[in-house]
């Protein structure tokens, strides 16, 4: 675990190197884009491959149809814009991706509330809900820009629909050693033994800030990187419920449908134990910088903290 | 069957309106009427314009037949059938429980399905995403897209139709089955989408109209041109009887989804009869 020697980056740069790179290696990879292609990064790849780079102007709708009958002709086909927007194309991903099945990869940038200044129309805070309904899908959100490139190679090299979300700001590196990704897995980014936080996206370093803290308080926190939201891994799930006896789950994204939900769910059959959420509460976002719109959410290292502090006390036994 | 002359097509199409006739008479539910108005353009292409393959649905070089209004399943299984793709014998399961022949199209389900649909207004994008995918792979195949015209109400077939026209797509033919009905009622009463032919021009399309979509030879002609247009996408518009080829089932809103009686099923099986 590095974070002082990288300097902070956008889980979002980590899409259009990421894939000029496996071109050169050799695979089949098509990018369609609807006009935003320099904030997903995306555009790198039209730097190195125009002809590969396919524009379709303002129109998601279009594009993942399109994208799907790209797929059918047996190119690994990457559609990337905003995750508000790709909310945009939610039956076209559903009659032309998930149903069939097609290969593509949804990779959308300025996911959650963290996109910040333009306010509530442009926060996605349900597009791990909307993904996570599509049957046949994989969803994933990265915690930093290391991983954010495993998941993306994970995804251009195995078959079937992805939704990969990336986030705006630039945050802190924590896999500066090297990503561990693997798809379906979710990975110990902390020991301890008396309570779990289950974390994914930028709300990992938040959780890892909150368990250095609690640490001084005599609390050992273990914290989990949940980057794989669908399929969720229930085993290491259960076993962090068995072992620590409290989970802690904090994401950015409504927590009545997202990461906690599914969590809650999963442990609810398995083995039921206290759970606390750290989410969006029912409610839309507002104008602000990024880090001012997470302090009013709550989804800050206190706001997980508190968590922790709420759910010890309920610990069976 | 081997299809050679007018007289063979034309009694492939008096099966095919059977078979329609029939599996949604069996299913108690599916739509006549746009199956029955898009019969000589199925038949065409199946029989005469496309490079396919029953043995090989997944021929590389194939050419597609995309059916974007998907609710329209008995005609494309009839077509599917007619030219060995499936057993005629399978027409009976159509929408039971456990069929490969789906109330609406699903991709691959039989092998010759080339898209899922039943959501209006996606064909068009999807048949363009695999013209677009053939050309990187420098392969000169054809897609011909269905579509009808109660369809062209989806905003989405225009996006598709700007971007069609913007990246200089060929070999990506729409076809409108222009029958001017729609589910509740006449397409110009529901949503006027006139002029369809100036409209597809004015986005940057070839495109012809005003041919009869029950002549075979008219038929063939306009889908021969539109698969000929090179450096933009084609259009072709039919104008179409909706329930073609039983008189009470012509131009009757009635027969968009509904199935019919026992009466009425024996009625159109004699008129439909060799």
């Amino acid at each position: 675990m590095t974070t002082a020697a990288h300097a902070p980056a956008a889980t979002r740069e980590a899409l259009g190197p990421t894939l000029v790179r496996l071109r050169h290696e050799g695979l089949d990879i098509v990018v369609v884009d609807a006009d935003l292609g320099k904030s997903t990064s995306a555009r790198k790849f039209k730097e190195e491959f125009p002809e590969r780079f396919l524009t379709f102007g303002v129109a998601e709708q279009n594009m993942i149809s399109a994208a799907a009958g790209l797929a059918t002709v047996g190119h690994t086909v990457f559609a990337s814009t905003f995750a508000v927007f790709a909310e945009h194309a939610f039956d076209q991903l559903r009659m032309s991706v998930a149903q069939p099945r097609t290969n593509v990869k949804v990779v959308a940038s300025h996911g959650g509330v963290s996109t910040g200044e333009d306010g509530a129309s442009a926060q996605s805070i349900e597009d791990i809900a909307l993904f996570s309904s599509l049957v046949n899908f994989t969803v994933c959100v990265p915690a930093d820009v290391v991983e954010a490139a495993a998941v993306v190679e994970a995804a251009a090299r195995t078959e079937g629909p992805f939704y990969i979300r990336t986030g705006r700001p630039k945050t802190a590196v924590i896999y500066g050693d090297g990503p561990r990704f693997q798809i379906g897995r979710a990975d110990e980014v902390r020991a301890g033994s008396d309570v779990t936080v289950v974390a994914c996206g930028l709300m990992v370093e938040r959780a890892l800030i909150a368990a250095e803290r609690l640490q001084g308080e005599g609390i050992g926190v273990r914290v989990v990187n949940m980057s794989t939201i669908r399929p969720l891994d229930v085993a290491t799930l259960e076993r962090a419920a068995r072992e620590t006896g409290a989970i802690v789950v904090a994401e950015e994204h409504l927590m009545h449908s997202g990461l906690g939900a599914m969590c809650a769910q999963a442990l609810a059959t398995r083995h039921p134990v206290p759970v606390e959420f750290v989410g969006v509460d029912d409610r839309y976002g507002e104008s602000g910088t990024w880090s001012e719109v997470l302090e009013i959410m709550g989804l800050t290292a206190d706001g997980v903290a508190d968590a922790v502090r709420r759910v010890l006390p309920r610990k069976l036994g | 069957m081997v299809i050679e002359t007018q007289t063979d097509l034309q009694a492939m199409t008096r099966r095919m309106r059977r078979h329609i006739v029939r599996m949604v008479y069996a299913a108690k539910s599916g739509h006549i009427g746009g199956s029955m108005s898009s019969v000589e353009i199925a038949a065409t292409l199946y029989a005469k314009l496309m490079r396919h393959d029953p043995r090989r649905p997944d021929w590389p070089e194939r050419d597609r037949f995309i059916i974007s209004k998907g609710h329209c399943t008995p005609l494309l299984y009839a077509v599917l059938a007619e030219s060995g793709y499936i057993p005629v014998d399978e027409l009976e399961t159509f929408r039971r429980l456990g069929s490969r022949l789906q109330g609406h199209a699903v991709l691959g389900k039989p092998p010759g399905v080339e898209n899922s649909a039943g959501s209006l207004g996606m064909g068009l994008s999807f048949g363009l995403g695999i013209r677009l995918g053939a050309r990187l792979r420098a392969l000169d195949n054809h897609v011909y897209v269905l579509m009808g015209d109660g369809e062209q109400d989806e905003g989405q077939v225009w996006e598709a139709a700007m971007a069609a026209a913007h990246h200089q797509v060929d070999g990506l033919v729409g076809i409108i089955d222009r029958n001017g009905i729609q589910n509740d009622d006449f397409t110009a009463e529901t949503m006027r989408t006139e002029p369809l032919d100036e409209k597809y021009r004015a986005f940057g399309w070839a495109v012809r109209s005003g041919l009869d979509g029950h002549d075979l030879a008219a038929v063939e002609a306009g889908l021969t041109w539109a698969r000929d247009v090179k450096g933009q996408p084609a259009m072709v518009i039919f104008d179409t009887v909706k329930g073609k080829g039983v008189s009470f089932m012509e131009h009757n809103p009635a027969f968009h989804g509904a199935p019919p009686t026992d009466e009425e099923f024996e009625r159109a099986m004699q008129e439909l009869a060799d």
